[in-house]
């Protein structure tokens, strides 16, 4: 099984390798002098030479890719362009919200869902069931903005309970952090918990179907054993695949998400950086979110042999 | 799933009939109606600039719907190219399976804004943005199920009757393609709607002075404590666009299921 | 002789070097207007070796002769006129036909790949295999089984076939509808003097419709005689352990024993040494451990690979 292991980790090196060069693409894709798209529409001749000078864009492509790839193995993402810092501490500045708002609605999104889609499988057909996932599709229709909104309008301004944007630490305090926290992530939780509710009702219908399921019900067993000891384990597959589909619409909803309620995370570095055409900034966070993505599914593969017996490679 | 298509119907004949419906120019300046709550002249209200938002909303709708069909038509187009030149040919297939890995590697609005920040906005380029996004996962699930096909006992059997591999690949592969295919269509076309309204409402989307709700909801969002409209009702739209695409492709999906077929 | 087989071997690489030898061997040879039955439990590579033939696999060695013509190892251009003398039915009736294609069409294909299709030639394949030429126009999920398997066997008769390699193709039918195909087989078989490859693992069905059987056990022939002379008096233990399992309709007074083999049937990536039964036969000595036995005949026209045969 090691060897599976290690064949799966070194599986990941030409993934990455793929995203670094579209990473590095992006900025040379584009039409035009990537030396005049950084200096902006406004730039002089003489500017735009400066700034190809500085970013030496004016070496042949393949050392300049090369370049970028030793930085990257040494942590060096690059200058902002527009507030000159390291984009490595940029980012990493900014970590805390972002991770504290994909943990609170990764929680909030499997807490709901799982209950909700082991619920609606067991009484499927009835109205709870077309309930669960009536608000599932629901779920899966409103962007986040929408949602965002709603609850802001609903619970801050009209019922003033909580606060209407920004962040607190924790380590300010529990009351303020969850204060802040509790819209964004029911905001965001709420399309995950539709995906993760939906995947697991089919995948729990699917196994409920099954001959041992009947045995296990004709021995006796009270149905919770049956659903949790027996069901739940069997169907686990599918739901983990489908949590690491909801961890890329959780990093793209970051984004949305901190801009909606003024959270200073990395999102919204990001939203701020497009606006900026902060090129090194939007490069060195798309990298990051990336390889957070890809070890994270490589996570995901390697629980499987955890899960799931069969699957040994 | 009759329910969504009645739905999206109506906001197709919505979108199209536009200029019939009562509305006037939605780029029609007017500073001194500015901030109107809704009322009888101006039925959504008017926006921070004198615009009528009846107007743009239902202008708006012709954008998103745009963007989504032409998403979902361009994306399966090109999935269902790259996705059969993989399922076929392994020595393509092991560097195209690695390219596409690593384009899905990159969570898909990520790319999509990244994409938009390198070039002009508009609208060919947003749907240029959003299709490269999605393509992978449309190749992903074209050269599965063409690789399941290519096992299937019928398609032995055209081999075995001499069937030359063109002909294979049109009657016996594309038919049994088409059905997820359509399927996922949809969902495409659901997921670029929104993709489109988070590009616009970041600022990375259409051009601003275009009447898409994605902007619409952008310059109603530092007014929102006053004028909570502007960000409410295209968000009511596109919600319901969104949800009515949705139906139509669970609808789909349920009577593509082959078990429904074999009842037959 | 329609079809020479030599030496035949299909080994499949999976990873790290080792090989799944699926067929490891096999030579036998089909006359015209004869079936041969081609018999064994699953996994002994009859399946194998039924589409090596058929071309649809590359034979990691051997000769496959058809009509004389060596077709072992011709590409996929160079084959496909050598297609209009070899067909296939398949086993499962649901996912042998294209779901999305109609009957007609399905029977049509490979009138239609040599240029020869007419309308009139569809219906009477559909009339001759007992289906109603008004259903050309149906879908296969509007037919039963045992109709599914009819348009197989229409589409393998359409190009009028020398050979038609037939792969367990009453297996997934009710037994009652098996009687009903198997005998069309044989009607149409005296009718178009075809040969059948008839690949199975029902006894009862193969001794019915075969003149000659081969038994086969990890890749190899073990056995090949004629029909009544393998089930009288067959000679290789595991064709002896094989009917004697056979139940009985009616069982007699004191009923035949049954031989049961110990252990179980080994991986076809690592066979035994020496004869690839020796594991579980009750008469293995010692050097069934060391050389593998050849086909030898005992009596005219019955081969069995055992070194008991010899003593």
């Amino acid at each position: 099984m090691l060897h599976y292991v290690g064949r799966r980790i070194l599986a990941t090196i030409p993934v990455m390798g793929v995203v670094a060069v579209v990473v590095f693409g992006l900025l040379h894709l584009s039409p035009g002098d990537p030396a005049a798209v950084i200096a902006g529409d406004q730039a002089t001749l003489e500017e735009v030479a400066k700034v190809r000078e500085r970013l030496g864009l004016n070496r042949p492509l393949a050392v300049q890719f090369g370049t970028w790839v030793s930085g990257l193995l040494r942590g060096d993402l690059g200058v902002s362009i527009y507030d000159n810092q390291p984009v490595a501490r940029m980012i990493g500045q900014r970590l805390e919200p972002t991770i504290a708002l994909a943990l609170c609605t990764l929680l909030v999104a499997l807490c709901a869902a799982i209950p909700m889609g082991v619920v609606a499988a067991w009484k499927a057909g009835t109205w709870i069931d077309r309930g669960i996932m009536g608000f599932a599709v629901l779920g899966l229709s409103f962007p986040v903005f929408v949602i965002g909104y709603g609850m802001i309008w609903l619970l801050s301004l009209r019922l003033e309970l909580l606060p209407v944007q920004g962040y607190a630490s924790i380590r300010e305090g529990l009351g303020p952090f969850l204060a802040h926290m509790v819209m964004p992530a029911l905001a965001l939780g709420w399309v995950l918990t539709a995906l993760f509710a939906r995947m697991t009702r089919t995948s729990m219908l699917e196994v409920l179907g099954q001959d041992y399921i009947r045995t296990a019900r004709a021995k006796g067993l009270p149905n919770t054993a049956v659903l949790f000891r027996h069901a739940l384990k069997n169907a686990a597959v599918p739901i983990v695949t489908t949590v690491g589909i909801g961890i890329a619409l959780l990093i793209g909803g970051v984004v949305v998400t901190e801009t909606v309620f003024a959270i200073p995370g990395v999102g919204l570095l990001t939203v701020d950086a497009i606006l900026r055409r902060d090129y090194p900034v939007i490069q060195g966070v798309v990298l990051v979110f990336s390889a957070v993505y890809v070890l994270i599914n490589l996570a995901i593969d390697l629980s499987y042999t955890f899960l799931d017996p069969r699957i040994r490679y | 799933m009759k329910f969504g298509l009645a739905l999206l119907a109506a906001l197709v004949a919505a979108a199209l009939l536009a200029p019939f419906l009562g509305t006037v120019d939605p780029a029609a300046l007017s500073p001194v109606m500015r901030l109107r709550p809704p009322d009888g002249e101006f039925w959504f209200g008017t926006d921070p600039l004198g615009r009528d938002l009846y107007s743009r909303v239902l202008y708006g709708a012709r954008v998103s719907l745009t963007v989504g069909f032409s998403v979902a038509l361009a994306s399966t187009s090109a999935g269902l190219a790259i996705g059969l030149v993989a399922g076929f040919y392994r020595t393509a297939d092991a560097v195209l399976m690695r390219v596409m890995d690593g384009l899905m590697s990159i969570p898909p609005v990520l790319l999509a804004i990244a994409l938009m920040a390198l070039t002009r906005a508009s609208m060919g380029n947003v749907i240029l943005a959003i299709t490269i996004a999605e393509v992978p996962r449309v190749t992903r699930l074209v050269r599965s199920v063409v690789l399941g096909l290519r096992e299937q006992p019928f398609v032995e059997a055209a081999r075995a009757a001499g069937t030359p591999g063109w002909r294979i690949v049109l009657r016996h592969i594309l038919p049994n393609t088409v059905a997820p295919l359509i399927v996922q269509a949809t969902y495409i076309c659901a997921s670029a709607i929104i993709i489109e309204a988070i590009l616009s409402f970041l600022g990375a989307g259409m051009p601003p002075n275009v009447p898409s709700w994605g902007n619409i909801i952008a310059e109603g969002r530092n007014l929102f404590q006053v004028a909570a409209y502007i960000v409410i009702v295209p968000s009511i739209f596109l919600s319901i666009t969104v949800l009515a695409v949705n139906l139509i492709g669970d609808g789909l999906r349920d009577a593509a299921d082959p078990r429904l077929a074999r009842q037959l | 002789m329609i079809l020479e087989v030599e030496g035949l071997k299909q080994h499949f690489p999976i990873g790290g070097g080792r090989k799944v030898y699926a067929v490891d061997g096999v030579s036998f040879c089909v006359a015209q207007g004869e079936t041969l039955g081609l018999v064994g439990e699953s996994g002994c590579g009859k399946s194998t070796a039924g589409k090596a033939i058929l071309r649809l696999l590359e034979p990691t060695a051997g000769r496959i002769r058809l009509r004389g013509k060596d077709i072992t190892r011709l590409s996929a251009a160079e084959m496909r006129p050598h297609r209009r003398e070899l067909q296939v039915v398949f086993q499962d009736p649901y996912s042998s036909l294209n779901p999305r294609m109609s009957a007609g069409a399905i029977v049509a294909e490979p009138l239609r790949n040599f240029g020869v299709f007419t309308e009139e030639k569809v219906a009477s394949l559909f009339q001759r295999v007992g289906l109603r030429p008004e259903h050309m126009r149906r879908y296969p999920h509007e037919f039963s089984g045992g109709q599914r398997q009819r348009l197989g066997i229409a589409r393998a008769l359409a190009l009028k076939p020398a050979l038609i390699v037939a792969d367990e193709p009453v297996s997934a039918l009710d037994v009652s509808v098996q009687a009903q195909v198997i005998n069309l087989l044989m009607d149409l078989q005296d009718e178009y003097r075809l040969s059948y490859l008839f690949i199975a693992h029902d006894l009862a069905v193969v001794q019915h419709i075969s003149h000659r059987v081969a038994v086969m056990y990890l890749g190899k022939i073990v056995e090949l005689a004629d029909r009544e002379a393998l089930f009288a008096r067959p000679q290789h233990p595991y064709t002896q352990a094989l009917l004697a399992a056979v139940p009985e309709p009616a069982p007699r007074a004191s009923p035949r024993a049954p031989i049961l083999l110990k252990g179980e049937l080994p991986s076809p990536m690592s066979p035994p040494a020496g004869c690839s039964f020796h594991t579980r036969c009750p008469h293995a000595f010692d050097r069934c451990k060391s050389e593998i036995p050849q086909l030898r005949q005992g009596s005219a026209g019955h081969w069995a690979a055992c070194h008991l045969i010899e003593r």
